[in-house]
């Protein structure tokens, strides 16, 4: 159950061109967040593979939050779209899988907005805090 | 090839003098690393990894220690992931056999207790160690540059960027879809600070750019179809037919003297004037070519008249001529398309389209100057009567979040220019209704001071309401401004005769259809996106499209003649290099293990995969791929892998943040 003292391990995806430069400048404005997300580069949010998603859960992440250009923003024109579709079969799939809601999100981010990145980044650590931890795997977990 | 008991990792974490030691304990995670990661031969931390004391360091291990792998923990790869790769490369690595990880921008700069950042720091490392490890060694992809430019939108950057291109030697097509160059300077009566008139400055680079041995001018014309990539770009441009064979017109003007048919110039005059069916724009128009308005020519509507062809000396009127699809290839494209102005009638309140005399800031240029519809009288819309007061509205449409939060940037000095205006001509009392003014620019602020001086009234308020609603005597017949005066606390009614509201400057309407064809975004205001706002203003996320003047952004005649300058100087460059190289980012299909099901043959905007009828497969184009990724990860048979980004390297990665491999080995 959750309980005091459980930092939950995010696993984050975000897009080369909009996103992580949206981290960038997070980090540029010295804007403190939580620490909890670890993320991962891709070129374009079209790259997440639900796999990705899928094996992050699996070695023992809580949580993977995903994020890209804005819908019409999208670097490679439109690709951003193709995540958006792939996100709501996976929810649908994670969900009959038994994982909650609010574990797996997809957000948008410009590369201006780094404040808005660490807001978002904020609200999902606290609602996987609330979930507690995933323990998809037990023995992956010292 | 599982490289991963062969591979020989370096690691370098870097202080960046304090920026990430002060919060991430360096020393310590370089130690860690060393003794945990796998495959780490040697890990280091340095004071500052880009200096050339840091790169040399690299260079010194690859060569002495055999490194085959390099991963540097530091800043944001945006910034040095070059500068590294370029040392791994002096060395004798190949540079994508290079990884960097930030624990800057990501770790010491958001996060405070050290504890916590040191352990994410290896977390990120961790991950970056056994991403590196699966990295393949990529050739980058050369192109050659056709020295051929498109420039797209024949206003004061276009063909300010135009005219430098063609005088270096390489041949311009510039593209504009009205019958004329000019674009909205054109209109103008006077620019600022210098009062210089516009069409006097305007018209010789018209002339020059029109006139150039290198340049193609297609002018009521448009881009249809972009294909190809930078250095190789094929461009379908639709000439539309003027119904004048132009190697017969001599421009003598008969056929728009003799045309019966007239039409309200919505464009050029902006609704002020008239134009005849077949018009050239305005007088000095290049090309000096008429076009006919079909949809207003009696001869196209109700096939009667034909008074041009009767009266043209030359018989150069051709009924009969269709549009032409040209296509040319280019090796670079400049858009330089311009603005729209905010529509006015959005702010009701304002009165304007329903309150006659009310007027947008282009109407106004047009009354005042000489050669528009009342020969530069500054009078009210009955054409005669001389306004007495009147008030001039800054930000109308702009730094309101009603409509669009951004200014405008040229309406405080473009407002301060018609109340110059207006006083010279009319000697009527001027207001000018302000939120602040913004004159940054050189001798901008000067020019400010003169108008004060010249007895102009200002007053500090964003107008609230234009009505004709008289309540208080002495305003009958007048238009009432109410404002409330902040300087002095109060709110006021000030009736005037006459009001100019200076509209703001937005996208053109369809900014986005054309971003869309040239592969560029435009951002949530719509101007075209640069690739970076400070650093990078004239280049877009494209390679080989440049951006320049106010399709980028509202800016004023200096700034746009800047950016066209810019961009043509980008475009030079990239020509004499002759060839460049394309990140080796790319995704490729396994003929083998290909089934055929074109899945991912939807996926690519770039057109760079194909099904391969014969053979029943599917193949991407290295040069027209982008790299995004999407098909790899479309293809549910894995036949589709993506360098730099393959599903190796990110599962690593995800095992590496983790700290999977590190946990199993803590339990065994």
């Amino acid at each position: 159950m959750p309980g005091n003292g459980f930092e939950p391990v995010i696993v984050g995806f975000t897009c080369n061109w909009c996103s992580y430069r949206a981290a960038d400048t997070a980090g540029m404005a010295r804007i403190k967040y939580a620490p909890n997300v670890r993320l991962i580069r891709l070129m374009c949010s079209g790259r997440l593979d639900p796999q990705f998603v899928l094996k992050a859960l699996a070695e023992g992440a809580d949580a993977v939050f995903i994020s890209g250009c804005h819908p019409g923003d999208c670097h490679y024109i439109e690709q951003n779209y193709k995540t958006m579709r792939r996100y709501e079969l996976l929810k649908r799939t994670l969900a009959q899988l038994g994982i909650e809601d609010g574990r797996v999100k997809l957000v948008w981010a410009s590369a201006a907005e780094g404040a808005i990145l660490a807001e978002e980044i904020n609200k999902m650590v606290a609602e996987v805090k609330a979930l507690g931890p995933l323990n998809w795997k037990l023995e992956a977990r010292s | 090839m599982k490289r991963l008991d062969e591979a020989r990792v370096g690691v370098y974490v870097c202080h960046c003098g304090s920026n990430i030691s002060a919060t991430v304990d360096v020393e310590n995670v370089a130690k860690w690393a060393g003794e945990n990661l796998p495959n780490v031969i040697c890990a280091r931390d340095n004071k500052f990894m880009c200096s050339s004391l840091g790169q040399e360091l690299i260079e010194k291990d690859i060569k002495e220690q055999g490194l085959t792998r390099v991963v540097v923990a530091a800043c944001s790869p945006h910034l040095h992931e070059a500068t590294f790769r370029g040392a791994c490369q002096r060395a004798g690595l190949n540079p994508y056999l290079f990884d960097m990880v930030s624990i800057r921008e990501q770790v010491s700069w958001v996060i405070s207790d050290r504890a916590i950042a040191t352990e994410k720091a290896k977390a990120l490392i961790s991950g970056g160690v056994r991403r590196v490890i699966h990295n393949e060694p990529l050739e980058p992809i050369l192109v050659d540059i056709n020295p051929n430019v498109l420039v797209v939108g024949g206003g004061i950057a276009g063909i300010q960027a135009a005219l430098e291109i063609a005088d270096s030697g390489s041949h311009v097509y510039l593209v504009e879809r009205e019958p004329s160059l000019g674009g909205h300077m054109a209109q103008f009566d006077k620019t600022f600070p210098t009062l210089d008139c516009s069409a006097c400055i305007l018209t010789p680079k018209m002339y020059s750019a029109g006139n150039h041995k290198n340049i193609t001018l297609l002018t009521y014309s448009e881009v249809e179809k972009v294909d190809g990539f930078i250095g190789n770009f094929t461009v379908k441009i639709r000439q539309r037919a003027r119904k004048v064979k132009i190697e017969l017109c001599t421009g003598c003007g008969a056929c728009e003297e003799k045309c019966p048919k007239k039409v309200v110039d919505d464009v050029f005059e902006a609704g002020l004037g008239f134009r005849k069916a077949i018009y050239r724009p305005f007088p000095q128009a290049v090309p000096k070519y008429p076009v006919i308005d079909v949809e207003n020519c009696t001869f196209f509507q109700r096939g009667t008249c034909k008074a041009c062809e009767k009266f043209c000396p030359t018989g150069a009127i051709d009924f009969k001529q269709e549009d032409e699809i040209i296509t040319v290839n280019v090796g670079n494209v400049i858009l330089a398309t311009g603005f729209d102005l905010f529509d006015s009638r959005r702010i009701p309140q304002y009165g304007y389209g329903r309150l006659a005399n009310v007027f947008t800031s282009l109407e106004f240029e047009r009354l005042s100057n000489a050669a528009g519809p009342t020969g530069g009288k500054v009078v009210l819309r009955d054409g005669v009567t001389v306004p007495q007061s009147v008030a001039i509205v800054h930000c109308a449409g702009s730094r309101d979040r009603n409509y669009n939060k951004y200014c405008s940037a040229i309406c405080c000095m473009q407002s301060l220019k018609f109340a110059h205006l207006v006083k010279e001509r009319t000697g009527a009392r001027v207001y000018n209704f302000y939120i602040d003014i913004r004159t940054s620019a050189k001798a901008y602020d000067e020019f400010y001071q003169h108008i004060i001086e010249e007895g102009i009234l200002f007053v500090r308020g964003k107008v609230a309401e234009v009505t004709d609603a008289a309540r208080l005597s002495g305003e009958e017949g007048k238009l009432i401004v109410q404002v409330e005066d902040t300087l002095v606390g109060k709110q006021r009614r000030i009736p005037v005769d006459m009001v100019i509201l200076s509209a703001g400057l937005e996208p053109r309407h369809d900014a986005k259809e054309v971003g869309k064809k040239f592969g560029i975004s435009c951002s949530m205001d719509g101007w075209f996106i640069e690739r970076h706002p400070k650093l990078d203003p004239v280049a877009t996320m494209t390679d080989g499209i440049f951006i320049a003047g106010a399709c980028q952004g509202p800016k004023d005649i200096p700034a746009a003649v800047s950016q066209g300058a810019a961009a043509a100087a980008r475009v030079q460059g990239l020509i004499s290099q002759r060839q460049i190289s394309l990140e080796p980012v790319r995704a490729s299909v396994d003929a083998e293990k290909c089934s055929g099901c074109r899945i991912c043959n939807t996926m690519c905007p770039f057109n760079a995969i194909a099904f391969l009828a014969d053979r029943q497969v599917t193949e991407i184009n290295p040069a027209l791929c982008q790299g995004c990724g999407t098909c790899v990860s479309a293809c549910p048979a894995g036949a589709i892998t993506g360098t730099h980004f393959s599903n190796e390297q990110i599962m690593a990665q995800i095992e590496g943040v983790l700290m999977l491999d590190l946990r199993q080995m803590a339990m065994a």
